[in-house]
């Protein structure tokens, strides 16, 4: 196993990131609409999958249902502003508390009673199910018909969050930065250090003293809060939220695609994997369509997953780090490196 | 001299199975003593009791007079008592550093204090030069020190050693013994619990044999390999030294 966090160092790091986010505001600023649009939706599953990628990657909980909190932002900025015409900063606000809530709940719940592991990750498709089911059959949020938001009038208001293709895009852009940045300082706080150890091993990080139970609530806690604002800000993007949409079990798969598919438990993964993941599934959407095949992108969708865990099971991300190190390192040491290892496999 | 832990008729039965029976001894501070008997002796089980992984069926354990026995091992932990596994358990994806950082962070939330404790815990236990290799490039004996450094950077009174000497070469096992002694010279006590009686000999200064679950002798090492009860637990009836 590689190491995953301490592969560069740290002003390397933060440097290559700050280049990749001025690289993406150019972009955003020159691009035509379709590619906007489409980037903005790899930007906000950037955001999502960070939060998915925070709460397994480091904190070793799996969420097969992260669609549940994904709709709860995104109920909670579409009642506000449609029914009251509150401004959906305080909708992501709140659906981030709501979320945070009810994450913690499951969480301490489902840890009370010793639901563990990959059953953990059952209840959470289940609560996410139930959410979905709910939702469809309740009329004051319009049930299966959704909640539509008020069409944009194209001029640029950030106290309502209204905006055109570009302004959104910036919001998913601040947000996937954000988002990064997050989980890197994360990481290198005491939390992803306790939060490593209880991934590695459960009984050991007890015994050296970090508080498992309290540590697993917080970080599955903070994962559905910022789940939350992604899926709120998503619904704004798509103008419209349907339960089927926006708390289906395809939700909860598009977050955690870009992470898998990036490199889990590391910063730029949920980035890399979502660049690499959501443009092929619109392509071949597109290309399914025009063969009259539809399902394409899902076969498409499942032969990447496949391929990539298959060829790359640390995910695209740390590949490109070890590519970028082998280069980087003088030919004395990486003969030195290929010694050790065929001294390791001698041994 | 008061004792920092004491352990009063502590029994655990596993469905009728009596593993721990009625066990009673005490730790005095700054001291090594070594929990011995053979295999089966219910040894792990009585260690695990004490570290708050197992809770006992009946019985007492008294940590600075306070009773722990129903207490969950993070807590025990965090009221200084600190433990090794048996079978080392680094964690995989850190370095030896950032393992030994760990523990740290029962009592600071600061990475850089962890980290310079980390740094005092791995040159306690002469790993120093190591901190930065990855866990699975240690040797075994590397890895039994490492699981120490970890335990030491919880600050603990007392240190719980699970067969810290098992699996290793006699010099390795040597190198552990000058460490557990100057631990102790600095005033950390230590429960050991081990298998190889030559070890035990040399650093403990209180020995307690276990068997079938029963404490069948206590006291001084020279003492108790004399005893002929403890000859007969470990090499058969009708064997007389």
């Amino acid at each position: 196993m590689q190491k995953k966090f301490d592969q560069t160092s740290d002003p390397k790091r933060w440097g290559a990131g700050v280049l990749v986010f001025a690289i993406l505001a150019m972009v955003g600023s020159i691009s035509n609409a379709y590619i906007i649009s489409l980037l903005t939706v790899v930007l906000l599953f950037t955001f999502m999958g960070q939060s998915w990628n925070l709460m397994l990657g480091i904190g070793g909980q799996l969420s097969i249902g992260h669609a549940l909190f994904v709709g709860i932002g995104a109920y909670s900025v579409a009642i506000l502003n449609i029914k009251y015409g509150i401004t959906p900063w305080i909708g992501l606000i709140l659906g981030a508390a709501i979320a945070g809530l009810i994450g913690a709940v499951l969480a301490w719940l489902s840890f009370r009673f010793e639901v563990r592991g990959i059953y953990f990750a059952l209840l959470t498709i289940a609560a996410a199910e139930f959410a979905r089911i709910m939702f469809g059959g309740w009329d004051y949020v319009g049930g299966m018909q959704g909640l539509f938001f008020q069409a944009p009038t194209g001029s640029m208001d950030i106290a309502m969050l209204r905006g055109d293709t570009r302004f959104y895009y910036f919001v998913a852009l601040t947000l996937a930065a954000i988002g990064v940045a997050g989980t890197e300082m994360i990481s290198r706080s005491y939390l992803g250090y306790v939060w490593r150890a209880m991934r590695d091993d459960d009984d050991a990080a007890r015994a050296l003293g970090v508080q498992t139970f309290r540590h697993k609530i917080l970080v599955i806690s903070i994962s559905a809060a910022m789940a939350a604002i992604g899926g709120g800000v998503l619904g704004l993007v798509q103008g419209a939220i349907f339960p089927d949409s926006i708390m289906g079990m395809s939700i909860s798969v598009d977050v955690l695609i870009g992470p898998v598919v990036g490199g889990l438990g590391t910063a730029f993964g949920p980035l890399v994997g979502s660049m690499a993941a959501i443009p092929l599934h619109h392509a071949m959407g597109a290309l399914g369509d025009s063969f009259g095949i539809p399902g394409l992108n899902s076969i498409a969708y499942g032969a990447v997953l496949i391929l990539v865990v298959w060829f790359l099971p640390d995910g695209i991300w740390p590949a490109v780090v070890r590519l970028y190190g082998a280069i980087q390192l003088p030919a004395r040491v990486r003969i030195s490196k290929l010694r050790e290892v065929e001294n390791d496999r001698a041994a | 001299m008061t004792a920092l832990l004491e352990v009063k008729n502590l029994t655990k039965s596993f469905q009728g199975l009596v593993a721990v029976n009625d066990v009673s001894f005490a730790l005095a501070p700054g001291r090594i003593t070594a929990l011995i008997g053979p295999n089966g002796a219910g040894k792990t089980t009585c260690f695990n009791l004490v570290a708050g992984a197992l809770s006992p069926t009946r019985g007492q354990v008294l940590f600075e007079g306070r009773s722990i026995e129903r207490t969950p091992p993070e807590t025990v932990c965090r009221m200084g008592i600190a433990r090794t596994f048996q079978i080392v358990r680094p964690m995989k994806d850190m370095s030896v550093l950032e393992n030994a950082m760990v523990g740290a962070f029962s009592w600071t939330t600061s990475v850089k204090e962890a980290r310079a404790k980390a740094y005092e815990s791995l040159e306690s236990v002469g790993l120093a030069g190591k901190a930065n290799a990855r866990t699975d490039q240690l040797t075994l004996p590397d890895r039994k020190m490492l699981e120490m450094a970890k335990a030491l950077s919880t600050r603990p009174r007392l240190l719980l050693l699970d067969e810290v000497m098992a699996g290793l070469r006699p010099t390795e096992a040597a190198g552990v013994v000058g460490v557990l002694q100057k631990l102790a010279e600095s005033g950390l006590t230590i429960l050991l619990v081990e298998h190889v009686m030559r070890i035990v000999m040399e650093v403990a200064s209180t020995v307690v044999v276990l068997h079938h679950g029963a404490k069948i002798a206590e006291g001084k090492p020279s003492d108790v390999v004399a005893d002929p009860r403890v000859l007969e637990s470990y090499l058969g009836a009708g064997f007389h030294a």
